[in-house]
């Protein structure tokens, strides 16, 4: 899934200080099983925003909203009739939700209520961690199942490098060092002769290098 | 046994402290309470193991979110106390409701 | 030869080789590559010119390195593939073959994280391998990666790091094997303080054969006192500074902890000279080149041969 975190209240604050009326629009994709953007955090976003401004005797109107989807205008489409009765929107889908928003409604003012992270998954609850940089060419079959471009830190494709230690990355006795991993995989699995074989300069053009991406499938097309 | 304990403090019963959720403590606080604590059992001796510890984060979480807001976090509290400590109960009442109003009133409510 | 530096044809020749080191200045002033450079010419047979070492921004190394060419002092080109894609990477091989340098070191880089700019975006296009492997392509091939023909080929004698005390301990011989096929003529090693583990690094290095192909040479850094030998074992990933170093260090008073250190030093290298498979030693005097001609006399390598 795509997972981020909470933006600080101040700075949500600061960006909607000057309107009235604004609507807090969550998503039910992503973010709401990172527990980050779904129905009960726009509640809790909507509250501490009412909280706030309460507080400095300048209330708002705060509406609520949770889309079944913001990546799919079909779903963004289902705001058309109420959009124009709000000073702003604030949408805490990962980033593809406040472009879609301000795609589909260019006049409105739409902010981004959280700090999108990354593609990763739950280690445990409440702990999740990166997983893949959509780099448009997988090959974690050769790692031993492990991505080392979203998990070494220099994104080696042959490590380890100089500075793994007892299993952890250079960087951060918190971050374990993949490569470390993909060679007690692959050791275990006696195929450590597949760490023997230098492999090739990446072609990064099928990542983010390459420019933006877009997948087209004719056969789904209308 | 009757015991007295401060009538400005409104009692809200759940069967359990983990159904306590950041959006009830929230809402407490937008609609113009001074304050709101939790009142679980003790630590360990949870009946569904760990209702109480849950609340206990929550109640963290409500913290930051006054303390990001410029309130004062200590308007959401969190007391353990065995379901037999009636004493307990009235003291954690005073004791509360001593410490807001050293911080006088909300400003959500003077201010709207 | 490959390269014809004055470094391959030491180590060519079969000689024990010493080779420095040179950190570049926070700044833009020549004077203090000069300076350092007094120091090292004579008493090693190349000086590792560091690129932005530990992500701190410095002069370039391309920068010192031709100075100290103008000074009379064969550089060793060191070059991360941390700030630079395979553009700029070759690039700057092409411009610095074309400006006389001879000696390449390969390296990944430190990560930006612990240096003076870690909000900067890093780039990891290659790694350290693939380097090393780009070098070797335009050197034998005269040719970039993409196979485009070059009209004169960089004529580089390539190094590269090896650091035996980074872990997982038993993949570490088989990271040397990678880089010696990749193209290393030669590979300097993290500094050793851990002579065990070293030897028994080398001894799987001899028992694959890998020794015969590619010339050694072991790192040294003497320790200036207690404190950095401390530093070192607590602060700097992969470094393996054993308890015994640091007793040793503080078993004599303050004011001599450096001569110790120096001693260390001393002895480590007579230890590597005996070690077979190992051509030579790379001696790492971090911000102390003053002490080098010291170090080199004392470990009985001078005078340094000219060929
Ligand atoms: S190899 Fe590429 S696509 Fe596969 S997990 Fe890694 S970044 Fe994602
Ligand atoms: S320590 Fe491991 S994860 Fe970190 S940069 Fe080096 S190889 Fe990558």
């Amino acid at each position: 899934m795509i997972v981020g975190e909470r933006k600080p209240l101040g700075d949500i604050l600061d960006m909607i200080k000057d309107y009235k009326k604004v609507l807090v629009v969550g998503c039910k994709g992503c973010v709401t099983v990172c527990n980050v953007g779904g129905e009960k955090e726009v509640g809790i976003l909507a509250s501490s925003i009412r909280i706030s401004r309460k507080k400095d005797g300048n209330e708002i109107t705060v509406d609520e909203r949770t889309l079944e989807r913001q990546c799919d205008p079909e779903y963004v489409d289902q705001l058309k009739d109420i959009v124009s009765d709000y000073d702003a929107m604030v949408s805490i889908a990962c980033g593809v939700g406040p472009q879609f928003l301000a795609e589909r409604y260019p006049d409105a003012a739409v902010y981004p209520g959280i700090n999108t992270q990354f593609m990763g998954g739950a280690l445990e609850h409440g702990v999740w961690a990166e997983r893949c940089q959509g780099c448009g060419a997988c090959l974690v079959h050769n790692f031993g199942g492990h991505c080392p471009i979203a998990r070494c830190s220099k994104s080696l494709l042959h490590g380890p490098c100089g500075g793994s230690s007892g299993g952890k990355c250079e960087i951060s006795k918190d971050v374990d060092c993949v490569w470390h991993l993909i060679v007690e995989k692959l050791a275990k699995q006696g195929k450590m002769d597949s760490l023997r074989k230098l492999v090739p300069t990446k072609n990064w053009s099928t990542s983010r290098d390459g420019g933006p991406r877009k997948v087209v499938r004719e056969d789904l097309k209308l | 046994m009757r015991l007295s304990y401060p009538t400005n403090v409104k009692v809200i019963q759940v069967p359990c402290t983990g159904r306590v959720d950041i959006i009830h403590l929230l809402k407490a606080i937008e609609e113009g309470a001074d304050g709101v604590y939790v009142a679980g059992c003790l630590e360990g001796e949870c009946h569904y193991l760990a209702g109480n510890l849950k609340a206990k984060k929550r109640v963290k979480y409500v913290k930051k979110v006054l303390e990001e807001i410029g309130m004062e976090p200590d308007r959401v509290e969190m007391f353990n106390m065995s379901s037999s400590e009636g004493p307990r109960f009235a003291a954690v009442a005073r004791e509360m409701t001593e410490k807001i109003k050293a911080l006088g009133p909300s400003p959500v409510r003077s201010n709207s | 030869m490959k390269a014809g530096s004055n470094l391959e044809k030491v180590l060519t020749a079969g000689i024990f080789a010493i080779t420095g080191e040179c950190g570049p200045p926070r700044g833009a002033n020549a004077e203090v590559v000069r300076e350092k450079a007094k120091f090292l010419k004579g008493n090693v047979d190349s000086v590792n010119v560091t690129d932005n070492q530990t992500a701190v921004v410095r002069m370039s190394s391309l920068g010192a390195s031709l100075i100290l060419i103008q000074e009379g002092v064969e550089p060793n080109l060191q070059m991360t593939a941390r700030d630079r894609n395979r553009i700029a990477v070759q690039s700057d091989i092409l411009g610095a073959y074309a400006l006389g340098i001879r000696n390449m070191l390969c390296l990944s880089g430190d990560h930006q994280k612990f240096g003076d700019h870690p909000e900067a975006k890093n780039v990891f296009d290659l790694d350290s391998m693939q380097l090393i492997q780009t070098v070797k392509k335009m050197r034998d091939e005269g040719t970039l990666i993409n196979g485009h023909k070059l009209d004169g080929a960089p004529k580089m004698f390539i190094g590269c790091a090896a650091n035996p005390f980074a872990d997982p301990f038993e993949f570490r011989v088989y990271r040397l094997a990678n880089k010696i096929d990749a193209g290393a003529d030669f590979v300097q090693t993290q500094c050793i303080y851990n002579l065990e583990r070293f030897r028994k690094w080398v001894d799987q290095a001899n028992d694959m054969g890998l020794l015969e192909n590619v010339f050694l040479m072991g790192g040294v850094t003497p320790m200036k006192s207690v404190g950095m030998a401390k530093y070192m074992k607590n602060s700097v990933p992969g470094m393996d500074v054993p308890d015994e170093i640091i007793k040793r260090l503080q078993g004599v008073p303050k004011g001599d902890q450096a001569k110790e250190g120096i001693k260390i030093a001393v002895e480590t290298i007579h230890q590597l000279r005996e070690m077979k498979g190992i051509a030579g030693v790379h001696l790492m005097a971090i911000e102390w080149e003053e002490r080098v001609p010291e170090i080199v006399e004392m470990a009985g390598m001078l005078p340094r041969p000219v060929l």
